[in-house]
């Protein structure tokens, strides 16, 4: 009974504010454009906590997103225009964009290496390439951002009448689920999360599968913010400040526990699509940006306490 | 049982009578009734599952019983509360210890309780180190109050429990697998306390598995089994045949399964091995045999199972696989090379407590399972079902979450693994601790089966009269190194426990 609260809980929520918004403001939310809207802007944060999702999974936490975002953006724009001037042809384009992936990986990988390598516990370690790779973002172009007017297929193309962000979003969420689920890397992610010495003691190659872990988590990192990049046709080196907070958001109210062992890709969807919906709904009903915070703050806090709740009811003290 | 007349019953540190507790359909406790007289060591056995954690509980006011009376020095008590029974004077002392380990002993005895100093708020450490000295004088305990307490061993630890029990003023303890997770030695200074403190007039309820340490010291003893007690009475003229006999209905014949076993060619052979904490070690172990390693707590018996496992780098020797030389790095090293090694922390290195109880079952063989790299989630089900049956493993289903298992069944998932995995070399550390009979049986049971199919095993244990079971032969460690390779049918317990013990002065 409790398990089940829990696991529509997050659900519920959702249909709940979509129900809610739809009877408040019918004629501006329950609109098609509205909810393609709401799904493109949730894109770039979904796609980063899905990454996040196999982070936190396996026990851990990067912090360092936010500014990962910015300095793929920036590295891929840096070499779109670099190499390319100010209207780069399509095969500059796609190495600019190959590089911001790249970019991406390469941060993860750094991030998981700082972790096993040096041991460093992960809050500390990407508490430090959170600050690093927002100061090589911000030292690349002098603080100043990138223009590339010509990024715009990510950002505003779609494909068989759905935006391309959307469908990214569609498939890392089907790959990730599949990665997730029915693989032995998806499973060893939650062992190590679980009980990092018995995967040790049980095999498991704790060190190369963290190591996966952060790399995926950057390589998303670097797809959301080449879709973040097309989105503004610019590389702005203060780009996602903050965002970890959003995204670490999205993925405990979807019911993973920061202690590891626990969480889902559905959840995480779930939690994104909760937050940009709030979001979203505010902004119809009038309510500020700065207000808005008070709203996220309340609903974290609520699903949080909500899923601790039926879990010691359940018995199953965490 | 008759009743006892009412001017007697004060003579009873503590009575339950007609204890009745259901949970839902299950009844867990039925008609229980102990009579605890006052200073004595009563025992209270049983297999998990039996009641006595439900027992515990209803004594130490965590759950109330649905019928029946707990008359505590005469007066009938309704305790709703954990602080309710310690008031009383009854202190639970858990298998789990719940002291903070950077505290010193002294403040971990008195937490929360702390002596008042002279100022508002403060207290007095002065005070608290000399309370605590003439409390571990009084009751014969040899404790530094200063020393912090995560640099004690187990038995130490279990005299701090004792110590804060008694600082808040406990006459009655209750003592839950206090010997769990120690070696002989620390039994012995654990065994010793138990009886310093009945000796001055504390009254202690006992439970243990271990029933060699139940006839050593308790003066009564009780049975429960399926909720009933059906057995309670003195000690005295009760053989540990008896009780078992009392605990699983059946005979201590049945304890040690008997098999005949060809031993075959050299399975595994180690020369010269040394690591961080064994040194020199030299063995071998034949396809089809069960070799014992006996020795006290940090003689390094696990140590050796680290090395051999892939856990600890080997710093000089060698270990030969079927005559041929093989480098085990890392525990997947050992795992192809079809070693299992099944831990002695079940909790700590052996289960991820928040997966479910297939997940945990094949972890370590995902691989064989699978396509390498991709699951196959409906064999892994099937397999972890087939595996469970041959073990008699009890579960709900293969997603029953592990928490929920007793430990019994918790060790059988484990042992689940290296059937799954086909390994061909099991090295089983303290296979059957903290355990109920009944599954020990199953395990001695299923160790003699592999053996018998040419699996070669190496078993680590602290209980002599297990190894003697099921071994064919015992090494005995101590300090690190191997002294002695017995044949098991050659030799006895008290030659094991000697050369185990010798240089640490006493047994």
């Amino acid at each position: 009974m409790n398990k089940l609260i829990r696991e529509v809980l997050p659900f519920g929520s959702l249909i709940l504010v979509i129900a809610i918004l739809s009877l408040w403001q019918p004629d501006s939310f329950l609109t098609l454009d509205n909810f393609v809207n709401v799904l493109r802007r949730s894109s770039v944060y979904g796609i980063i906590a899905i990454g996040m999702t196999f982070v936190i999974i396996s026990g851990g936490i990067d912090l360092s997103v936010g500014s990962l975002l910015a300095l793929c953006g920036m590295c891929a724009a840096g070499t779109m225009i670099g190499l390319g001037g100010e209207a780069p042809p399509a095969g500059i384009i796609a190495l600019g964009t190959a590089v911001g992936l790249l970019a991406g990986a390469v941060g993860g990988l750094v991030s998981g290496a700082l972790i096993t390598r040096l041991k460093l516990q992960p809050f500390i370690a990407t508490l430090g390439t959170m600050s690093l790779y927002r100061g090589i973002a911000l030292v690349m172009y002098d603080g100043q951002p990138i223009n590339v007017s010509s990024y715009r297929y990510l950002g505003e193309g779609t494909l068989l009448g759905i935006p391309v962000s959307v469908v990214l979003f569609l498939v890392v969420i089907v790959f990730a689920g599949a990665i997730l689920n029915f693989t032995r890397f998806g499973r060893h992610t939650y062992a190590i999360g679980s009980n990092v010495e018995a995967a040790h003691h049980a095999g498991v190659r704790v060190d190369r599968t963290l190591m996966g872990i952060y790399t995926l988590g950057g390589l998303l990192t670097g797809l959301g913010a080449m879709i973040a990049m097309s989105r503004t046709v610019s590389a702005q080196p203060t780009a996602g400040v903050g965002a970890e907070l959003d995204v670490i958001a999205a993925v405990v109210i979807g019911g993973a526990s920061l202690s590891g062992g626990r969480g889902t890709i559905t959840g995480t969807i779930v939690g994104t699509l909760l937050i940009s919906f709030l979001r979203n709904g505010c902004t119809l009903v009038g309510i500020s940006t700065n207000a808005q915070l008070i709203v996220i703050g309340v609903v974290i806090v609520l699903a949080v306490a909500v899923d601790q709740f039926t879990r010691r009811r359940a018995g199953d003290v965490t | 049982m008759e009743p006892y007349p009412r001017a007697e019953s004060s003579r009873f540190a503590l009575e339950m009578q007609g204890i009745n507790k259901s949970f839902g359909p299950i009844k867990a406790l039925q008609d229980v009734t102990l009579r605890i007289p006052r200073g004595t060591v009563h025992a209270l056995v049983g297999e998990n599952g039996a009641g006595k954690s439900t027992l515990m509980k209803i004594l130490s006011g965590v759950l109330q019983a649905d019928t029946g009376t707990i008359v505590r020095a005469g007066k009938t008590c309704a305790w709703k509360h954990p602080s309710d029974s310690l008031a009383a004077g009854v202190a639970m002392i858990y298998q789990e210890l719940s002291l903070a380990p950077d505290l010193t002993i002294a403040e971990n005895v008195w937490l929360g309780i702390e002596p008042r100093g002279g100022l508002l708020g403060t207290y007095s450490k002065r005070r608290m180190l000399a309370e605590t000295s003439a409390l571990a004088e009084r009751h014969g305990f040899d404790v530094d109050p200063a020393q912090t307490v995560d640099s004690l061993p187990a038995s130490t630890c279990q005299i701090v429990e004792v110590l804060k029990a008694l600082a808040r003023n406990a006459e009655i303890l209750v003592m839950d697998e206090p010997t769990s997770s120690c070696g002989e030695h620390e039994v012995a200074v654990l065994l010793e306390m138990v009886k310093n403190l009945s000796r001055a007039g504390t009254t202690i309820i006992y439970i243990s598995h271990r029933l060699e340490e139940v006839v050593e010291i308790a003066r009564d003893i009780s049975v429960l089994r399926d909720g009933y007690v059906v057995h309670t009475g003195p000690m005295k003229g009760l053989e540990i045949a008896d009780i078992v006999k009392h605990m699983v209905g059946r005979d201590l014949d049945d304890y040690f399964p008997k098999r005949k076993v060809e031993v075959g060619s050299t399975a595994l052979s180690v020369s010269e091995l040394s690591s961080q904490d064994v040194e020199n070690i030299s063995f071998d172990l034949h396809w089809g045999e069960i070799v014992g390693v006996a020795g006290l707590v940090g003689a390094g018996r696990t140590e050796l199972a680290r090395v051999l496992c892939g856990l600890d780098p080997l710093t000089r020797g060698s270990i030969k696989i079927d005559g041929k030389n093989v480098k085990i790095a890392t525990p997947a090293d050992a795992l192809s090379h079809g070693i299992m090694y099944v831990t002695e922390d079940r909790k700590r290195t052996g289960l991820c407590l928040e997966l479910p109880a297939a997940w945990n079952m094949t972890l370590p063989c995902l691989a064989e399972l699978g396509m390498k790299h991709i699951l196959r989630l409906g064999r892994e089900d099937e397999i972890a079902e087939a595996t469970a049956k041959t073990l008699s493993l009890k579960w709900s289903g293969p997603g029953a979450p592990v928490s929920a298992l007793s430990g019994g069944n918790q060790q059988k998932l484990l042992l689940g693994r290296a059937l799954i995995a086909q390994s061909r070399l099991w090295v089983l550390d303290e296979p059957t601790r903290g355990i109920d009979i009944a599954a020990k049986v199953d395990i001695y049971e299923l160790i003699g089966r592999m053996a018998a199919k040419g699996k070669a095993v190496l078993i680590i244990s602290s209980e002599l009269t297990e190894l003697f079971g099921i071994a064919d032969r015992i090494l005995v460690m101590r300090r690190g190194r191997l002294v002695a390779d017995l044949v098991a049918s050659e030799t006895t317990q008290e030659a094991v426990m000697q050369l185990a013990a010798v240089d640490e002065g006493r047994i």
